[in-house]
């Protein structure tokens, strides 16, 4: 039994048909890859994932049980963590108090210490600057942030929204390394991404998703090698 | 490295100060300060609103130089100081010139113009206010050249001679019994302090201070470190406990009037920790605050009276329950239609319900139930065990539970998942329902239970009175309210106190000047604003937001 299992959702803003059946899976352990040029619904998949917005119609099943109809509030403490499109970051708070706001809805106080250790080790660059204002962090750095914070709500499924957007080549190499480091460690990805190359690179499998429709999934190998891909999302002609 | 004197900043902080010295005046603020005594024969309120103007024009000009040396700050005081002369000798002259002024500016009196010829002849006057005022100037810049050692003894024994001699009242209030009628009016005016006790004063605030810097605090703090953890908790207790007991016996030392201010006082900070779950925690501004106030005190009122509009006789007990509910339910009907508002529309929007709730009191179409304008009457007192609570002194006590309840209820709340729920609105809406948040029930628990809090002290005022009336539940209550969280310090528990002491208590021992009680507010918040915008007790995380840059300087400098 998949982990996460997405059976032809449709969602909607309005009338803007958005998602027009949408079906996935994750296997647990599994880094998954959604990629698609702007506007094709990545983050409306994950939004709709995650309990943001309900579908009109479909499934959405976690650890096999129907979770299309929860709102976000719920899935957190089942298990499902989303790093939002844009990093987002409570711009205020240090970067300690940020951490410690993924754990809100947690009780424990030493899992929530081992868990702010574990993210430190993962993101060394946070611990130097655990009392800086997140604000004033730098755009990678607000990245580390935002991925420690879902992580601090110890999410069995962890749902990324491009996380390499906007950072220096450099930093994005950095950004896919930890995301390896973070599934090894046991948590499961669904990865949304432009940067196709990167993404197919670390993830077990692909979905290919255009105006609003899966077309195209396969592992991540055979993405890589697909002309139709290479050619849109890879530049090679 | 000393920089140059800026002549220019010089010149318009002394003018500023001149002119807004004139405005005081011209309003007849001075002259009506001036009737109150400070230190009897010596000083009034007037002469010191009068004197601190040049001093906090000296002060201001040498205030942010990394370092002044005594002959600019001496230049730049002087000059600050005198600037701060010339538009009030410039009014003085003018009444020479043309003695029909008063015609238009009715406040410029004679006594005005003495008071600000300091008691000489016009022309005389002038030159002295001149002379004074760059004396003043001087002494104001001056403060920041001396040491230390000088300028913390000086200003706590200036500070509490002044503070003492201001609040007078409070101090003869409690002091009355205890002293002697002979020591009472060797110490004490009607209005003011003796020249005695004000040196008195001064000199043991010097003393205690020096005695602090010289080897107190020391060995104050070597004791505490020396002490184990025992001990340290022992030493809470004992703190918390004579803190307890002082609020216990507070309004038998107060007597009646000072304890019906505190009553009084006690009553916004209720509303005040009430508005701080959803100014300060939430953040969602709620300009309409005085509606739930006025619900449940209207609640209790019908449900207590023994007059017409009574409809049930019941027990204040009975009914404080329900007109907290009704607040509550009242707080969560405001809340579901505004839950997608932000910022200024959901401040509109609030705004608007409070006065609604203010127009339907006062409205026909309630009159038959509410009473209208003519309000209720006749409202029930508290009884416990058959005994009944008229006095200030028994709703103190009330006052004070509900006041405990609330902070209890307030800090266990902000320590919780809501209150960190609360706190991800506050920073972020959009960030927070990523997070899975649910903003709904989030939005609305804050709406009910500061509404909560506010029909509470509703509650307790419309019993304290006997009788309410629409008028008492105008917008100004919520600006109040609000500007009592700010001046104290947004989000934070003791900022709602202090705030509610400066804001509330101040006002009514300063009654006399009511008319001017606008004003001072006013400039009190302008003053605020810039000199302190995180408020007088900030909560550690607006304490750092308004201190950011610095602490971004700080790290730049070690990197
Ligand atoms: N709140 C909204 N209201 C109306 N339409 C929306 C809303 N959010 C998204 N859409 C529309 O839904 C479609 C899918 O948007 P979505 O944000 O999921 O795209 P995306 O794949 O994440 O794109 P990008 O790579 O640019 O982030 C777009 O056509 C977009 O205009
Ligand atoms: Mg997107």
């Amino acid at each position: 039994m998949a982990l996460l299992e997405v059976n032809d959702i449709h969602t909607y803003y309005g009338n803007i048909h958005a998602l027009k059946g949408i079906s996935l899976t994750v296997e647990k352990g599994e880094i998954v890859s959604l990629i698609g040029g702007n506007g094709a619904g990545k983050t409306t998949t994950l939004r709709t994932i995650s309990g943001l917005i309900t579908p009109r119609s479909g499934g959405v099943a976690f650890d096999g049980a129907d979770i299309s109809q929860y709102r976000a509030h719920q899935l957190v403490s089942k298990g499902i963590a989303m790093v939002p499109e844009g990093r987002g970051v409570f711009a205020r708070l240090s970067v300690t108090e940020n951490l410690n706001m993924g754990a809100y809805h947690r009780n424990d106080k030493d899992g929530i210490a081992e868990d702010l250790e574990k993210v430190f080790q993962i993101f060394p660059r946070l611990k130097e600057r655990r009392t800086q204002v997140a604000g004033t962090l730098s755009g990678g750095e607000q990245q580390m942030l935002a991925t420690g914070r879902a992580l601090m709500s110890r999410p069995d499924l962890l749902l990324m929204d491009e996380p390499s957007m906007g950072l220096a080549p450099v930093l994005v190499e950095a950004t896919f390394e930890t995301i390896e480091t973070i599934n090894k460690e046991g948590t499961t990805i669904l990865l949304v991404e432009q940067n196709a190359h990167m993404a197919l690179q670390v993830a077990d499998r692909g979905y290919v998703l255009q105006t609003g429709e899966i077309v195209l999934s396969n592992t991540a190998k055979e993405l890589q090698r697909d002309p139709t891909v290479q050619k849109a999302y890879l530049g090679i002609e | 490295m000393s920089s140059q004197l800026d002549l220019r900043n010089t010149a318009r902080v002394g003018l500023l100060a001149g002119v807004i010295t004139l405005g005081v005046s011209a309003v007849g603020m001075l002259e009506s300060f001036d009737k109150r005594d400070l230190i009897i024969g010596l000083l009034t309120l007037g002469q010191l609103l009068l004197f601190s103007a040049p001093f906090a024009a000296g002060f201001l000009v040498t205030r942010g130089e990394d370092k002044v040396d005594t002959g600019e700050a001496v230049v730049g005081g002087a000059v600050a100081g005198a600037l701060t002369a010339v538009p009030l000798i410039a009014l003085i002259l003018l009444t020479l010139a043309a003695p029909n002024i008063r015609n238009s500016l009715v406040n410029v009196s004679p006594e005005l113009i003495s008071l600000l010829s300091l008691g000489a002849s016009e022309i005389v006057g002038s030159l002295l206010l001149l002379v004074g005022m760059a004396v003043l100037g001087v002494a104001g810049a001056m403060f920041h050249v001396l040491p230390d050692a000088i300028r913390k003894p000086l200003i706590s024994g200036l500070g509490w001679m002044l503070g003492f001699a201001i609040l007078s009242e409070v101090s003869l209030n409690i002091l009355r019994p205890i002293l002697g009628r002979g020591l009472m009016r060797a110490l004490f005016g009607t209005k003011g302090i003796t020249p005695l006790l004000a040196a008195i004063i001064f000199v043991v605030a010097i003393g205690l201070t020096i005695w602090w810097s010289k080897g107190g605090q020391q060995r104050y703090e070597d004791r505490k470190a020396a002490m184990s953890e025992e001990q340290r908790k022992q030493s809470r207790r004992i703190s918390i406990g004579v803190g307890i007991v002082s609020l216990l016996i507070l309004p038998i030392i107060l007597g009646t009037y000072l304890t019906e201010v505190v009553d009084n006082v006690g009553l916004f900070i209720l509303m005040g920790l009430g508005l701080n779950i959803v100014v300060g925690f939430a953040g969602l501004l709620d300009l309409g605050y005085v509606a739930f106030f006025a619900i449940g005190a209207y609640v209790m009122g019908i449900l207590t009276s023994q007059g017409d509009l009574g409809i049930a006789g019941m027990s204040f007990w009975l009914a404080l329950p329900i007109a907290v509910g009704a607040a509550v339910l009242a707080g969560v009907t405001l809340g579901i239609p505004v839950l997608r508002m932000r910022g200024d529309y959901l401040a509109i929007v609030t705004l608007g319900f409070g006065e609604i709730i203010r127009v339907l009191a006062t409205s026909d179409l309630l009159k038959p139930y509410i009473g209208g304008a003519q309000g209720i009457l006749q409202i029930g007192k508290p009884t416990i065990f058959g005994f009944e609570m008229v006095k200030p002194i028994h709703f103190y006590y009330l006052i004070l539970a509900g006041v405990g309840l609330a902070v209890f209820v307030a800090s266990r709340l902000r320590d919780a998942r809501l209150g960190r729920q609360w706190m991800a609105l506050r920073e972020d809406e959009d960030v927070a329902e990523a997070m899975g948040i649910h903003l709904v029930s989030t939005k609305l628990l804050a709406f009910g239970i500061g509404a909560a809090f506010s029909g509470l002290a509703g509650a307790i005022f419309s019993a304290r009175l006997s009788s309410i009336f629409p008028h008492s539940f105008n917008l100004l209550i919520s600006i109040n309210v609000l500007s009592l969280i700010i001046v104290g310090g947004i989000g934070s528990l003791p900022g709602v106190v202090v705030g509610a002491l400066v804001l509330v208590g101040l006002p009514e021992l300063l009654r006399e000047f009511a008319e001017y009680r606008m004003l001072l507010y006013g400039a009190l918040l302008i003053a605020m604003m810039i000199a302190r915008p995180e408020g007088l007790w900030p909560s550690p995380i607006t304490k750092r937001e308004f201190h950011a840059a610095e602490e971004e300087e700080a790290l730049g400098g070690v990197q």
